[in-house]
């Protein structure tokens, strides 16, 4: 009696362990394997800064600074085409209708053209890059042009580039163009060089209402990681599953 | 940038403000359509070898050079299009692996150089080797060459080329399966459209490619028939129409599949996919890849398959029908390649598409890249006449 009872529970064991064996064998198996699906990194190092971008939209005003500070920052070509950063206005009407615009990307300012009287709501939303930690952008470039820096900043090199303009289709925020004289990608770099001497962002700069920060997700007590506390933030098309790194505050379900 | 300022005043709704241009245009239209007419000529000769459909014959060979002529030209619209040309080999230098573009330059060069050549070789080996003793001078020089210096015609020989060419198109078939499946799967797996990004796409154009690779192969037989003025093989057309009729049935009830999953989960997207629909590509869609490329063929092939009507009028139909297949998978591409560029991806509105008359991407370009095929055909049948190839006794 006894010594069946041993059998069974080393049987029992024998089959676990084949099974956790199995198991870790076929994960250790697939991890090559997700390397040839996700083009996504993870901040390897939490010693090394893992920047993501703050929007707070209740102090934003229209006003289009950033937009305008950008394009002469980053060469951005000045007709309205090509944006790094654009902002745009929503406006919900009583009916609720939404009506969204962006003329010039907001570089100008805005006019309301819905009368006061059907106006339920209305705000801005400033748009740029999300630096997405997943971002499909990187996933589909066949040559590696669109890269993400160790800081999880997603990057274009301009000397890689073919222009075939598939991580544009790839963007699911409309954040990348094809500069018109390089014809090569260009998108948001959360000015790189003047981050990495420790500027800030030139979008961040200029705002006057301090509506964007931008800070290093990894530092618990730093500007960007107390917003998110303090805030409940959202971040844009969520279910794609593109891990944005641009958080808003208040951001209406409108938004898209 | 005045047709950009010229669009603008065409933008329905919101749209992002980058998405005033459309980044791919008639010239990605034309890469999956001739990438699929090589896979589907392709799949049709395989027909033949493989699963000895004898009554093929006649089309075997034209098929083999057909699906040659175009999978030269197939990478070359997408080459030109690209804002640095000059760089393209990168994609084969330093490819990413979790690009689906990058390892579609493999599978092509796959399809190319190991399948497609090889089998073609092995199929005409021995009569490059009866060719070059015939001619003289240049030409003599020229089928030498191309039979790579083995002149062996023994038999024995001859049978082991039977042999292997009989592997390469086993292999040459999945391949054929992959190349197509691949170039849907570069839409099908960009999720942030709505409009590809479906599981069913590298599906819907393996089919697709297969319908229109057929009925390219029917339509150029009865032309090189008459061009030669010799008899049509009214039998041989009548297996290839049968064929057709089926893959069609297939094609059909996929995207139909396709699109009534769509309705029937009226996702978030779903509402500016029917204003796509039956709006900006209502005829397109409706007209050019429904009812004329689609339900026509398939009702008259599908009647013939009950009631066969007198040769002439097979013949007419079927001369019509694989053009009028030709059409509708060509707008078929069309409405997947630029009806999915035609909505924001904010979903609150619209750009549209102009085709422009000359450049690099305009409609001059677009008949040139289409024409080309057909004239590096031409010289294909010039070069290895099927009709002169001898029986081996
Ligand atoms: S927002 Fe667009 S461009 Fe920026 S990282 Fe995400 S996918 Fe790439
Ligand atoms: S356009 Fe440039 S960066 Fe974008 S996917 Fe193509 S090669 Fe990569």
């Amino acid at each position: 009696m006894g010594a069946k009872r041993i059998n069974k529970s080393r049987r029992r064991f024998l089959k676990k362990s084949v099974v956790a064996g199995g198991t870790i064998l076929a994960t250790s198996g697939l991890k090559p394997f997700s390397v040839l699906i996700f083009a996504a990194k993870e901040p390897e190092d939490t010693l090394n800064p893992w920047y993501g971008i703050g929007i707070d939209i209740e102090k934003c005003i229209g006003c289009g600074m950033c937009a305008k500070s950008c394009k002469l920052e980053n060469d951005v070509p000045q007709e309205p085409f090509y944006f790094r950063s654009w902002v745009e206005q929503y406006t919900i009407k009583n009916d609720g209708t939404i009506k969204v615009e962006s003329p010039n990307g907001g570089i100008d300012g805005f006019s309301q053209s819905v009368p006061d009287n059907e106006i339920f709501k209305t705000f801005f939303v400033p748009k740029m890059c999300n630096q997405c930690a997943k971002s499909p952008c990187t996933q589909v470039c066949p040559v590696g042009a669109t890269y993400e820096s160790p800081e999880g900043i997603a990057l274009v090199d301009e000397e890689y580039c073919i222009g075939c303009r598939y991580c544009i289709q790839a963007c699911p925020y409309g954040c990348r163009y094809l500069h018109p004289e390089k014809k090569t990608v260009d998108k948001c770099t959360l000015c790189y060089h003047r981050i990495t001497k420790g500027l800030k962002p030139a979008c961040m700069e200029t705002c006057p209402t301090g509506a964007r920060i931008y800070g290093d997700l990894n530092d618990k007590d730093g500007e960007l990681s107390l917003f998110l506390k303090k805030h409940n933030c959202q971040i844009l098309k969520p279910h794609l599953n593109t891990g944005s790194k641009l958080y808003y505050n208040e951001l209406s379900a409108e938004v898209r | 940038m005045e047709h950009l300022y010229e669009m603008l005043s065409r933008v329905d709704g919101y749209i992002y403000p980058n998405e005033i241009e459309l980044h791919w245009g008639i010239l990605i239209v034309l890469y999956p359509y001739i990438t699929g007419l090589v896979a589907g000529a392709f799949i049709l000769a395989s027909l033949e070898r493989v699963f000895k459909v004898k009554v093929l014959k006649p089309t075997y060979q034209l098929a083999l050079l057909t699906a040659l002529a175009f999978l030269i030209v197939a990478i070359l619209p997408l080459v030109s299009h690209l804002g640095k040309p000059f760089r393209a080999y990168e994609i084969m230098t330093t490819p990413q692996s979790h690009s689906a573009m990058a390892i579609f330059g493999f599978v092509y060069l796959w399809y190319l150089m190991v399948v497609l050549l090889l089998e073609i070789w092995f199929d005409y080996r021995r009569d490059l080797v009866l060719w070059s003793e015939e001619k003289k001078g240049f030409w003599r020089r020229v089928y030498k060459i191309l039979t790579l210096g083995v002149f062996d015609v023994s038999p024995k020989t001859v049978a082991w080329d039977e042999k292997l060419g009989y592997i390469v198109t086993v292999i040459g078939i999945p391949s054929a399966f992959l190349l197509h499946g691949y170039v849907g799967f570069i839409f099908g797996s960009v999720k942030a459209n709505p409009w590809w990004s479906t599981v069913l796409m590298p599906v819907i154009f393996l089919f697709s490619a297969m319908v229109s690779g057929i009925a390219l192969v029917m339509f150029l037989y009865m032309v090189v028939s008459w061009i030669r003025k010799v008899e049509i093989d009214m039998p041989c057309l009548d297996e290839v129409g049968k064929y057709l009729f089926y893959v069609l049935v297939f094609d059909f009830t996929l995207e139909a599949l396709d699109q009534v999953h769509r309705i029937y989960e009226a996702e978030e997207s779903f509402e500016i996919l029917h204003m796509l629909v039956n709006g900006k590509l209502n005829i397109t869609l409706f007209v050019l890849q429904g009812l004329l490329g689609t339900i026509i063929p398939l009702l008259t092939l599908g009647f013939f398959r009950i009631y066969k009507p007198k040769e002439k009028i097979r013949k007419t139909a079927y001369f019509i029908i694989s053009l009028l297949i030709l059409m509708g998978i060509f707008f078929m591409r069309w409405n997947v390649v630029i009806g999915g560029q035609l909505f924001s991806k904010s979903f609150l509105g619209f750009t549209s598409f102009k085709l422009g008359l000359i450049g690099g991407e305009g409609f001059l370009m677009a008949i040139f890249w289409m024409l080309l095929p057909f004239c590096i055909l031409a010289f294909l049948l010039w070069l290895l006449p099927p009709w002169k190839k001898q029986e081996v006794s």
